[in-house]
């Protein structure tokens, strides 16, 4: 027995199954999928430029004979969409699975979103794990699965399930028998070819359905007459925790559904709770085969996540008890960004311009919060570039877009050409912290090395954006505050796009990427107690009872306090 | 036998994940089923953090219910008052005499000071250890975490052969030596103050 994560398990699973090649790209809570594949010596893994070149990468090699794998969060299925949606036409030839994390309750994302209405869509069936063991077993079922229908597979998990370990009993590697790839155009091309695709798409859902009837993780848990639940996932652990003894039938495949045996469940009882999380997809589905007498989301609320106590107060009526906020100061602890951040050194001077900020996806959506309140807006993967792009063409004149490298890369480039294509004075400033730092630093097309370590071409930041036609091209040290709001005035001064490439590695990469420095320390008796020091955020700065004080453990020698203080009070500890 | 349910919290970056998982890994090899349920995904950015661990004969939930928690492991005293509601009420709570002042955004007032009489107040069995002092002391602040690990085991049935075995598979070599004393020194202070 090992203790892993669902992650690890879900790739240890697909390690045991034979998978030889899976892309993806960085999104919490889907990450360690692939960072876990890319351990193993068997398994070809690599980050994507994004989640649909991911997408498209494993498919082609499935489509080449090999079993592949995927790998996204919630929202990365979106930018998927597209071939997720057209892949079921064709039909895989090696097991290919798509490897999605939703995220209810949204603990790093922007939004809910249920995956499982995706696989509805796209009429791909779904597995879905409840716990560790199950994903390790599952994703090896799910590449049965998928080379017996010749179907993509989704293997849906949620954060809870993705970031829990439990006990799991690894097994052995079995590779997989490679079937070459046949050149018959009929499958795999044009219109008047998908028309015949689409008919036999049709049929393989009804073998599809009729296969959920047999599939031995769909089970029922036998236990009292009196109550029945139809469950999926990680409620099925929130259930048997409040109601042990309630009979249970938990749904491994939650599409297609297996009807009969759910008709004939529901019967059984005069009535049926259905306790599943996000939304009410399952009960949706049981009332189109006309299966009315259940209680779903009328008790359990879709949104946010669920919960044993949550669970509790649907099936049993039990309130939830209250946290104590309401008898003492718990004040809240929002993450910040780190010491020495060079992100902290843009937002400063972007909140001294007072221009309006469009933002993007990562660390440096925390500019939206205190002390900078300098992100205006944040939505979704290379959003700010084009929300920039419209927000000038309603009138508004200083807009600036803030992206990180990574996402520039992911979603960012086509914005960045329409705007110059458009001839509108888009100005974008790109952070390029060398890393993809949100979701633990991941390596991407610039950063020079690949998923497994080995050195890479890294992309040209200025020769790229020049060669979309941007003149005004500016490279700054983000640690240098005047230097770095002057560089951003002139972009917005520049009549055309403009772009301001701020440079400096994120602090937390390992200590060899990135500059050791000495940390500074606050000479009380020339502070004026003027506190702009503290309006830089850094978690270094703690107001004692005498003024600031810079912990000397924390601080990495960036020398941003410094320079605001306006009483030169702030030094570097060996100086003074 | 009954499950034991473990909550760990503390301020991105002071290592709760890290202690939960030792406790997992610790729970698992003494011959229990084991989950332990975190948050993380912007856990190194000084937010709030939290994690479960539950073991017993055969553990569903990857979090506890609230109000069911035996032992609230709280590396920050502010923190300790933010999961105090999952603790039982006859409970215990092992909080680090630490104070770490959270950035200001919506919330003005100022940070509580009354945490511990609180916490009693509301039934907790309170054990208050000064553990990032203990660790500093040892050489490295960021051992504050093992070395409430090693005064929670004082009350767990968890074999110390078993502890060192975990420490030795977990902690990099070169963090080893700090680690088993930070553990062993957690464990002495509770045995002094019992």
């Amino acid at each position: 027995m090992r203790l892993m994560s669902g992650n690890e398990a879900v790739a240890r699973g697909a390690w045991e199954a034979g998978v030889a090649f899976a892309a993806g790209y960085p999104g919490t809570p889907s990450t360690e999928v692939l960072e876990r594949l890319g351990t193993y010596d068997e398994v070809d893994a690599h980050w994507a430029t994004n989640e649909k070149v991911a997408f498209e990468e494993a498919m082609g090699a499935a489509l080449g004979g090999a079993r592949s794998m995927a790998t996204m969060k919630h929202v990365g299925l979106n930018v998927a969409a597209d071939p997720f949606m057209v892949f079921p036409y064709a039909g895989t030839n090696a097991g290919f699975v798509a490897l999605v994390a939703d995220d209810p309750g949204m603990y790093s994302s922007q939004n809910e979103q249920d995956s499982r209405y995706f696989a509805k869509v796209a009429k791909v069936p779904i597995l879905e794990p409840a716990d560790a063991e199950e994903a390790r077993r599952f994703a090896g079922q799910a590449f049965e699965l998928s080379e017996h229908f010749r179907t993509p597979v989704m293997l849906r998990t949620t954060t809870r399930l993705a970031h829990t370990r439990s006990r799991v009993a690894p097994g052995e590697r079995h590779e997989a028998a490679r079937d070459p790839f046949s050149r018959r155009v009929s499958q795999y091309a044009i219109p008047v070819y998908a028309r015949f695709r689409r008919v036999e798409l049709e049929e393989k859902l009804a073998r599809m359905r009729d296969f959920a009837e047999e599939f031995d993780g769909n089970v029922v848990e036998e236990g009292s007459a009196e109550i029945g639940v139809v469950t999926h996932g990680i409620p099925y652990q929130y259930v048997k925790e409040v109601c042990p003894d309630a009979t249970v039938f938990k749904l491994g495949m939650p599409y297609p559904l297996p009807r009969r045996r759910l008709e004939e469940f529901c019967r059984r009882f005069e009535t049926v709770f259905v306790v599943e999380e996000s939304e009410g997809f399952i009960e949706q589905e049981l009332a189109s085969f006309g299966i009315h007498n259940v209680i779903g989301k009328e008790r359990f609320t879709n949104i946010g996540e669920l919960s044993v106590d949550r669970v509790a107060a649907g099936l049993i009526g039990e309130p939830v008890r209250a946290d104590f906020s309401k008898d003492i100061a718990i004040l809240p602890r929002p993450p910040v960004l780190c010491a020495g951040c060079p992100h902290r050194g843009v937002f400063s001077a972007l909140k001294k311009l007072g221009a309006l900020v469009t933002g993007d996806i990562g660390c440096y959506t925390l500019g939206c919060l205190p002390p900078y309140e300098a992100i205006h807006t944040t939505f979704c993967m290379g959003a700010s570039i084009g929300n920039a792009t419209g927000f000038n063409r309603a009138g508004e004149q200083q807009v600036v877009a803030v992206i990180g490298d990574s996402t520039f890369l992911h979603g960012g480039l086509p914005g960045l050409m329409s705007a110059v294509y458009n001839r509108v004075p888009t100005t974008m400033v790109l952070l390029d912290n060398g890393t993809t730092g949100m979701t633990g630093h991941q390596e991407h097309p610039g950063t020079g090395h690949t998923l497994k370590g080995d050195p890479a071409s890294a992309v040209d930041y200025e020769a790229l954006i020049r060669s979309v036609g941007v003149q005004h091209v500016n490279v700054v040290d983000p640690w240098d505050l005047e230097a770095t709001e002057r560089a951003i005035q002139a972009g917005l001064d520049h009549p055309g796009p403009a772009a301001i490439i701020a440079r400096r590695h994120c602090r937390l990469l390992p200590v060899e990427k990135v500059e050791a420095r000495i940390p500074y320390r606050v000479e009380l008796h020339d502070c004026v107690l003027c506190e702009e020091c503290m309006d830089s955020g850094c978690p270094a700065l703690v107001w004692e009872d005498d003024g600031p004080h810079i912990l000397e453990w924390e601080c990495v020698g960036c020398s941003l306090c410094a320079q605001l203080c306006p009483a030169d009070a702030i030094v570097a500890a060996e100086v003074a | 036998m009954p499950v034991t349910n473990v909550l760990i919290a503390g301020v991105g970056g002071q290592g709760a994940i890290l202690a939960s998982e030792l406790l997992a890994m610790a729970a698992m090899a003494a011959g229990h089923d084991v989950k332990q349920g975190e948050f993380h995904g912007v856990a190194q950015r000084g937010g709030s953090v939290f994690s479960h661990v539950r073991f017993g004969a055969r553990v569903y939930s990857p979090l506890a219910p609230r109000g069911r928690v035996d032992y609230l492991l709280a590396l920050e005293k502010l923190e300790a008052l933010r999961y105090a509601h999952f603790v039982k009420p006859d409970g215990t709570v092992l909080v680090n005499d630490h104070r770490v002042e959270p950035i200001r955004v919506a919330d003005q007032r100022p940070y509580p000071e009354n945490a511990t009489d609180f916490l009693e107040r509301q039934g907790c069995h309170v054990v208050v250890l000064e553990a990032t002092r203990i660790a500093l002391e040892l050489g490295n602040h960021r051992a504050a975490n093992v070395v409430l690990l090693g005064a929670l085991s004082k009350s767990l049935d968890i074999p110390a052969k078993v502890w060192d075995a975990t420490l030795g598979e977990r902690v990099p070599e070169r963090l080893l030596k700090l680690n088993r004393r930070a553990f062993a020194a957690g464990h002495a202070a509770l045995a002094a103050q019992a």
